[in-house]
């Protein structure tokens, strides 16, 4: 059904779709009104869940990773600092490769305190061995959590997977979106029927000790079935369109690439604001694309390589910065490019904490990467830099 | 916020596409907030904020002190004012079209607590004709329930009309 509602509500409602059998989560902005949605359906009777309140984010990653171990579906939701908090147990949710889903609202990182959006706390967990799906709109976002389910609990992936959004941009903001109905979603996502699972009456160990006779092999596999769960990537957003008739793209999307000669490549809702860029940057003659990164965990650099080499020149916006380095999909998908393609990739810098993101953002950094700069800050105040 | 969720409510029932969203800053009523609406008949891809309006809308005039309310209006645009002036007692210096109407009163005569969200939903309604009042009642009671949407709706009505009345 059509209907008209706030992103994080979508997000709720998709997630009780997938009928969890366990929620743990602390609430922070811009996360808050997911958790309070599912709480709520739960006091209500309207979802079948153990609802497990806790003091951090820390206890609300533990909660689930038992509730997973347990053979249960869990869900959680985090952002920013309560992301920082959850490190440690989301390395060990996916070296234990428990298929759990949360949903990372992104949202700037402290030091200074900001609640906006940008996405320097998804890219910071980016080596945790989770899977991470960007969403572009409420639609995608609500469809990612149904399709996250399907990919993680896959006996080939077995591991976690984030949904990322853009806080407030779509935790906050109304749009229509499509909600399916319970037995579309039943139909494509059957209940978790665990390959292992903790049980007293049979009982083993997880994530116990190993030596250096066996834990590089244990990361071997891990690698090469977090590398491997791209094919699933793919294979679930297909048999998505199916069911369901919806497509916004796999590992990746693109939008009038073809023939572009400039194509901007970039993660979450900055691709809408894109797309209409496009749009009129072509209506004046411009030969521009957009491709959409939605899968960014695995690293999609195969599919990037194909969908970039024919431009004259690539330009990453990107909302996070591995501090001291570079930007970090443009040298990823520099590395990608190595001894395929020459195509020059510019990185810029974009909507740091919130930081509105216009048409004028989008062509200063694509006229700087033409000019030949290669890193670089788009929409610099410079009565704030003088200031500091 | 609740006025711009009810506008896009209200355009999406009347068929067309809309989104509503907060400005990115601080939001708790009493303090001088924004939020922005886009209603389309096309699918709205587009996340900036609104920096261009074609339709203001000032809740609490004392505000237009101290914020420019009337920054990117479209010259062809309009900037409604919850006000009991009359739009050139205002002195607003714009090109922009100008409209007044008494939504702190409406909100006091109908639900007795100054809140303008159905009032405002009401007067633009009227004003644009881009959103049916039809739409406006189904969206009102959908959010407040059947004993306070129907006070809601009574303000929105007298808020409707006074525009249509005005405008005609």
């Amino acid at each position: 059904m059509r209907k008209m509602i706030e992103g994080s509500r979508a997000v709720a409602e998709a997630v009780a779709l997938c009928r969890p059998d366990v929620i743990s989560a602390y609430p922070i902005t811009p996360q808050t009104h997911i958790v309070e949605d599912l709480s709520q359906m739960v006091a209500d009777g309207q979802l079948d869940a153990e609802y497990i309140r806790v003091e951090s984010e820390h206890s609300a990653a533990s909660a689930c990773l038992g509730a997973v171990a347990a053979g249960s579906r869990a869900y959680s939701a985090t952002t920013s600092q309560g992301m920082m908090l959850m490190i440690e147990v989301l390395y060990n949710i996916a070296g234990m490769r428990l298929p759990l889903v949360i949903t990372g609202v992104n949202r700037a990182l402290s030091a200074p305190l900001s609640i906006w959006n940008d996405q320097q706390d998804t890219m910071g967990i980016r080596d945790t061995g989770w899977l991470q799906l960007y969403a572009e709109n409420s639609q995608d976002a609500l469809d990612m959590h149904i399709q996250a389910y399907k990919i993680a609990e896959d006996d080939r992936v077995l591991l976690p997977v984030m949904v990322c959004m853009d806080g407030f941009v779509l935790t906050h903001t109304y749009e229509s979106v499509d909600m399916p109905e319970q037995e579309q979603v039943d139909a494509f996502l059957p209940r978790y029927n665990p390959l292992y699972r903790l049980d007293p009456e049979d009982p083993y160990t997880l994530g116990a000790f190993v030596g250096p006779e066996a834990y590089h092999e244990v990361r071997y596999v891990l690698q090469q079935d977090c590398l491997g769960a791209k094919e699933v990537v793919k294979e679930v957003a297909r048999d998505f369109q199916k069911a369901f008739g919806r497509w916004s793209g796999d590992v990746i999307d693109t939008y009038h690439c073809d023939d572009a000669e400039t194509i901007v490549v970039a993660l979450g809702t900055l691709v809408g604001t894109l797309k209409d860029w496009v749009d009129a940057r072509r209506a004046e003659g411009q030969k521009v694309g957009v491709v959409k990164l939605r899968c960014f965990r695995p690293f999609p650099g195969e599919e990037l390589v194909e969908a970039v080499s024919g431009a004259k020149q690539v330009v990453v916006l990107e909302k996070a910065v591995s501090v001291g380095a570079q930007g970090i999909v443009a040298s990823e998908l520099r590395s990608a490019l190595y001894g395929k393609a020459t195509v020059p990739v510019a990185c810029s810098f974009v909507g740091l904490g919130g930081r509105d993101i216009t048409f004028d953002t989008i062509d200063e950094a694509c006229k700087r990467a033409g000019d030949g700069e290669t890193e670089f800050f788009a929409g610099l105040r410079t009565e704030v830099l003088e200031e500091a | 916020m609740t006025a711009a969720e009810l506008l896009a409510v209200a355009a999406f029932d009347g068929g067309k596409e809309a989104q509503a969203f907060p400005a990115f800053g601080v939001e708790r009523r009493g303090a001088p907030v924004m939020a922005f609406c886009r209603i389309s008949d096309n699918p709205i891809r587009i996340r900036s904020q609104i920096t261009t309006p074609d339709f203001v809308i000032v809740q609490d005039p004392s505000l237009m002190e101290t914020v420019d309310v009337l920054a990117g209006l479209k010259p062809d645009g309009t900037v409604l004012v919850n006000s009991e002036h009359k739009p050139e007692e205002l002195k607003m210096d714009t090109k922009a079209k100008v409209v007044t109407f008494p939504a702190t009163q409406i909100a006091l005569d109908e639900l007795g607590r100054p809140i303008m969200n159905t009032a405002i939903l009401g007067a633009f309604a009227g004003l644009s004709g881009l959103i049916t009042f039809d739409a406006i009642e189904r969206s009102i009671s959908h959010r407040f329930g059947e004993e306070l949407g129907e006070r809601n709706i009574k303000a929105a009505r007298r808020a409707y009309e006074l525009m249509k009345e005005q405008n005609a």
